[in-house]
């Protein structure tokens, strides 16, 4: 019996986790297969692979990917660009923090799905609306988790850079910023994952392209195939996506691991 | 009599009560000289307000009446003139040792030939050679704080200002220490205030004791050191030493008592 807290081997770990991704397809695999959930309404694995197959081959699936990622990337480093430096201001200045964040903190709690009618309205079914939908999910989240991150910066350390002769401006641009990069970009990783989900509903509604048009599109054929094959991809996606940050973040942090 | 270089006037410090309580007197108007080249250490029980005269020197607090001189000047906040090395560590986490150590050189905006020439110089004489490149958290405790002492002389200050710099370490390594701070100190004479609970440091290091007694914070007793000059460890086991010892041990064990309520 494994012991609480009691760390596992690296192998272990990797055969574990992929061994539950077997198990999941094994029962999905017999519930279908099997005959015990209709196939209107389940699609079984082989279906799945290949309906996917012919939605990538046949039906040009993989330009409905590229357009879902370079919408998510791009409202997303819309929301970065902008939150980002507003959570390091309002972590830093208090009156900063006192006039924005009651309004952010309301705002985080809209729901960003609600806005896609509204966006529809305003930017029309076109990219723009896309990437506010996205936009609008990622920023007050950001804002309001580096103001947390940067708020919370050792106040020793703050405390030696000015006797060390730092001004106001050199403590936020030599300690604030560097101490909390590594929080910063782990929020950033943690939104970006969080924006995959506002995607696919700015998709189902209103759009003629991508992946959750793709899978509103096969919902009207009763095709379950694709629409799981849809939804695996994004999982995929966002392993990758998640796992490419990770790297990133260990390759500009080295002193995290040091 | 060497001049005056810092001047503390009349210094008191009130912390305003917790939640309606009554506010803490911490520090008594407490006026204390520090003549230049001087090393002070500041001896008292825990609470007795030496880190916050300290830290009211170092501009880090406000005091709530009197004022610091130094050099003739009023001190209104934290400044390079200032150098201050803290019981915990806080040596940044994300620069190495050698971009430590140029952090107020690089804030001063020195060039970076006379930087990094500053930094081999600073790096040797706490003993860190080799260690350059390496990042705070791959040094040990004592490492770390010679590092935080190199970090603070290489800006030069007109005083240097320790909070209980070696508080955190182990005794082997804290005798090392004081004795790497001393060797520094006989060599290059900066005027040092070093604040301690522990009387052997308090000694072993001062070329004058300050006894602080404890709630409300206030000096009690100013105890010249005249041990000679360079000292070894072994001087800990002479008689002088040891008569000076058991002065302060008498002078600190009474404030200690009334700081825990014992009489």
């Amino acid at each position: 019996m494994p012991r609480p807290l009691e760390p596992v081997s690296q192998s272990t770990r990797i055969t574990l986790g992929i061994s539950f991704f077997v198990l999941f397809v094994a029962a999905w695999a017999f519930a279908t297969l099997g005959g015990f959930v209709s196939r209107t309404f389940l699609a079984d694995p082989i279906t799945m692979v290949q309906d996917g197959w012919l939605l990538l081959t046949r039906f040009g699936f993989l330009s409905d990917i590229g357009v879902t990622v370079w919408r998510v990337v791009g409202g997303f480093i819309l929301a970065a660009i902008i939150a980002v430096p507003l959570g390091i201001l309002m972590g830093a200045y208090k009156t900063f923090e006192a006039f924005l964040e009651p309004f952010v903190s309301f705002a985080r709690y809209l729901p960003a799905s609600a806005f896609v009618p509204l966006l529809i309205l305003w930017a029309g079914i076109g990219e723009m609306q896309k990437l506010l939908v996205i936009f609008i999910g990622s920023v007050f989240q950001i804002i309001l988790m580096v103001a947390v991150a940067v708020g919370n910066t050792r106040r020793d350390l703050v405390e030696a850079a000015y006797t060390l002769g730092s001004s106001d401006r050199g403590v936020v641009r030599r300690v604030l910023i560097p101490a909390n990069a590594p929080e910063i970009a782990e929020i950033l990783r943690l939104v970006l994952g969080w924006a995959w989900t506002y995607v696919i509903v700015a998709e189902l509604i209103g759009s003629s392209s991508g992946i959750g048009h793709m899978i509103i599109d096969s919902q009207a054929l009763l095709a379950t195939g694709q629409m799981i094959f849809g939804i695996i991809v994004i999982g995929i996606i966002g392993l990758i996506s998640d796992f490419l940050f990770k790297a990133f973040n260990r390759k500009l942090f080295p002193w995290r691991l040091a | 009599m060497s001049s005056t270089i810092l001047q503390i006037d009349n210094v008191s410090r009130v912390f305003p009560g917790v939640r309606g309580g009554a506010p803490v007197r911490a520090l008594e108007p407490t006026n204390l000289q520090v003549a230049k080249n001087d090393f002070i250490t500041i001896l008292g029980p825990s609470g007795c307000g030496k880190s916050t005269l300290l830290r009211i020197v170092a501009g880090l607090d406000r005091p709530s009446g009197g004022r610091v001189l130094l050099n003739g000047r009023e001190i209104k906040g934290p400044g390079a003139d200032r150098g201050m090395v803290f019981q915990s560590y806080t040596l940044f986490p994300w620069l190495t040792i050698a971009e430590n150590i140029a952090y107020g050189l690089r804030e001063k905006g020195v060039p970076k030939a006379q930087r990094q020439e500053i930094v081999a110089s600073y790096t040797e004489k706490v003993g860190l050679r080799g260690f350059e490149n390496h990042y705070p958290k791959q040094l040990s405790g004592g490492m770390q704080q010679r590092t935080a002492i190199a970090r603070a002389l290489a800006n030069d200050p007109e005083i240097l200002l320790l909070d209980e710099p070696f508080g955190a370490l182990d005794n082997q390594t804290r005798g090392l220490m004081q004795e790497l701070l001393l060797g520094i100190w006989e060599r290059e004479r900066k005027t040092v205030l070093f604040v301690t609970h522990d009387i052997e440091e308090a000694i072993f290091l001062a070329s004058r004791v300050v006894v602080m007694s404890a709630r409300p914070g206030r000096i009690k007793a100013d105890i010249p050191v005249e041990l000679p000059h360079p000292r070894h460890y072994t001087m800990k086991t002479t008689p002088e030493f040891s008569s000076l010892k058991a002065q302060l041990t008498e002078e600190i064990r009474v404030e200690a008592m009334q700081a825990e309520g014992v009489h």
